[in-house]
């Protein structure tokens, strides 16, 4: 469940409370959409998370969902459309041509207006990665639609309008967006916001396919090269199973080592709450909240963090979160499954070490017998 | 427009022969936004306390200007840094003059109240306009990867969409400019690694994050900008004649509520500590998350040490 859902008592009053009447020339678009990211051959986790909500979203409408997958001719787009009907789409609308190969925002933003002007949409939703972001915000600003980034919950208010939620404030409060007017209505997720849905095997269903309406030459941009990140370098957080992360609560950089020792002896990422990057205790990657990465780990140990609402909305899909603060009215502990109020600094090395001792191999034997 | 001290600058840059070679013009849009390490939310009625806090540069928009300088350093040319926002914006402006811009224009007016990012981008594009047509067309339009109160990310987008630049988001580094030729190679940030592209002039970059640090202006750039005249333009001024594209008018988009998330109905449950060790604390800690998620035992056994 995500924060809003808990402070809003269902469904919001119609038109967001404004009686105005959608102008004609939007009142055919139907249908919600989820544009599905390719990232080098493999489609990008939030566009299955977002086929999940899209899908729920379809259902309260009674309309359709349809995934749009662009890239080059060839297997890759295949597979994703497969993908796009195994995790619940109904139709998918592709475009492949050889200037779709790696992303530019030309190709791709004239592929995904075109086929927007053409098909009608009443929702369109993208994921809030780089690619998305640089994507949605062009789209938009050519469709002169209304584009709400980075959301947190979606919803159908009573006549049909798209209520997106988000953090705003810098994470400090949430508000609850509209695009009234205007279609479609457009909305960024991060990864990892909304819970991965069930794959189920499917037959490939209905399939749109379209031209580009560009040729190489047309376009300005051109792709030197690609230099893959080392990938065991990066923090993995936002798909980590178990994450520790330490905050404000921590006093001095190098008790970031404490939590690092934690997370080393149970197999988890680490992270930190955004002070730390501010402060440049730790790198921009491992930082966990709004502005940082949203995790869903099964196991959170939060250990000197006050809990902030940017940090909340980050965490919330958490299945156990535990919190160690000195302060027994820290935030944290609103949203925490478990707290203890003591100094992490010298607790951490302490829950470490039982960590150890309780999966040492003479345990680990125990629990294959 | 310019006061005695740019001008002085201007000349010197000129007389290096640098202007006169490639008069480059970089227009950067930055924003004041409150300092939200700051905010508070009044604890009984939700709302926002903004009484007092004090304005900074949006961070992001540090790494745009401090590149726009680097380039101006390496090419000549002219620095003009742009902002939207009410009367005290000047303030911003000003600080970006003391970190060595050449002119600053305060795009002010009611009429831009409530504007979406949407209708922001409308109004930042059609004074860009208006700065190529006064004082040059820009060659690159800079803006920061996103605010720290927004979050968005879409202005700079929206902002290229409508110039018709090339749009070059979560640049790492400029590789490269040729002038003659008007090409530009950048390396981008892109989902799983780094993109190097080529693209041409005009284009608009949104700059990553911790890719430079921002220069300390010199002590005279700091009396220039304190004695330097800021361009203010209102919506008039920057040709702006359909109003209903501005403000709260031109925004499709509609903020229904702000709210405070509600605490979960039980908050946690809290290990008790008294009179005891840190181990036992420890491992009744452990007990209970076992006992909570009892898969987790043979998942943490088999990742850990790893």
């Amino acid at each position: 469940m995500s924060t809003a859902s808990q402070a809003t008592p269902r469904l919001a009053p119609g038109r967001a409370g404004v009686k105005k009447e959608l102008p004609d020339r939007f009142k055919d678009y139907r249908h919600v959409w989820v544009f599905l990211e390719l990232e080098r051959g493999n489609v990008h986790p939030v566009s299955f998370e977002l086929l999940g909500e899209g899908r729920k979203l379809a259902d309260k409408l009674e309309v359709q969902l349809a995934g749009v997958v662009l890239g080059p001719p060839g297997e890759m787009v295949e597979d994703a459309v497969a993908e796009a009907f195994a995790y619940g789409a109904d139709l998918v609308y592709i475009v492949d041509a050889p200037p779709l190969a790696d992303y530019r925002n030309e190709p791709f933003a004239k592929a995904l207006t075109d086929l927007v002007n053409t098909h009608k949409p009443e929702i369109l939703l993208l994921g809030a990665t780089t690619l998305g972001r640089d994507l949605a915000g062009s789209v938009a600003t050519t469709l002169q639609t209304g584009l709400t980034a980075d959301c947190t919950e979606l919803d159908v208010d009573s006549d049909g309008s798209l209520a997106a939620t988000r953090p705003t404030f810098g994470g400090s409060l949430l508000c609850t967006i509209y695009t009234l007017n205007y279609r479609p209505q457009m909305a960024t997720v991060r990864p990892r916001v909304m819970p991965m849905p069930q794959r189920v095997d499917k037959p490939v269903g209905r399939v749109m396919r379209h031209k580009l309406s560009l040729v190489e030459d047309d376009i300005v941009t051109k792709v030197l090269g690609f230099l893959p990140d080392n990938q065991s370098a990066m923090a993995n957080l936002a798909y980590a199973d178990v994450v520790v992360a330490g905050g404000l609560g921590l006093g001095a950089a190098e008790n970031l080592q404490l939590v690092k020792n934690l997370a080393r002896a149970i197999g988890a990422e680490h992270g930190c709450s955004r002070p730390l990057v501010q402060k440049g205790w730790m790198p921009a990657d491992r930082q966990i909240g709004q502005t940082g990465k949203t995790i869903r780990p099964k196991l959170y140990i939060a250990a000197g963090i006050s809990g902030a609402i940017q940090h909340r909305v980050g965490v919330e899909g958490a299945d156990l979160i535990v919190a160690i603060n000195t302060d027994p009215n820290a935030p944290i502990f609103e949203f925490a499954h478990l707290g203890i109020v003591t100094d992490a600094i010298r607790f951490l090395p302490a829950l470490t070490e039982a960590f150890a001792r309780r999966l040492s191999p003479h345990s680990r034997d125990k629990l294959a017998s | 427009m310019n006061d005695a001290g740019n001008e002085v600058n201007r000349q010197a840059r000129i007389r290096t022969g640098s202007l006169e070679k490639s008069p480059m013009h970089i227009v950067i849009c930055i924003k004041q936004v409150p300092d939200s390490a700051q905010i508070r939310v009044h604890p009984v009625t939700n709302t926002i306390m903004r009484q007092g806090v004090p304005t900074i540069i949006n961070p992001y928009d540090l790494f745009a200007l401090e590149e726009a300088l680097k380039l101006r350093d390496v090419h000549g040319g002219e620095v003009t840094v742009l902002t939207m926002g009410p009367p005290m914006a000047e303030d911003s402006l000003r600080k970006a003059l003391g970190y060595g811009a050449d002119r600053a224009v305060l795009l002010t007016d009611r009429y831009f109240a409530g504007s979406d990012t949407l209708a922001t981008s409308f109004a930042l594009s059609q004074a860009i306009a208006k700065i190529g047509e006064t004082f040059g067309r820009p060659d690159i339009v800079f803006t920061g990867k996103q605010t720290i109160d927004g979050d968005t990310a879409q202005v700079g987008p929206g902002i290229a969409k409508r110039l018709d630049l090339s749009q070059l988001t979560y640049v790492a580094k400029i590789a490269s400019i040729d002038l003659k030729t008007r090409e530009i190679e950048v390396a981008r940030r892109a989902e799983g690694g780094t993109q190097l592209l080529k693209s041409r002039l005009p284009c608009l970059i949104t700059m990553l994050e911790d890719t430079n640090e921002i220069r300390r202006g010199s002590l005279q750039q700091a009396l220039c900008a304190a004695r330097s005249q800021v361009v203010k333009w209102t919506a008039a001024d920057a040709g702006i004649d359909d109003l209903t594209r501005c403000g709260l008018r031109g925004s499709p988009t509609v903020v229904k509520r702000v709210f405070a998330p509600t605490a979960r109905a039980e908050s946690a449950a809290q290990i008790d500590t008294a009179e005891k060790g840190l181990q036992d604390i420890a491992d009744e800690l452990i007990a209970d998350i076992l006992t909570r998620r009892p898969a987790l035992e043979h998942e943490l056994a088999f990742n850990s040490g790893t």
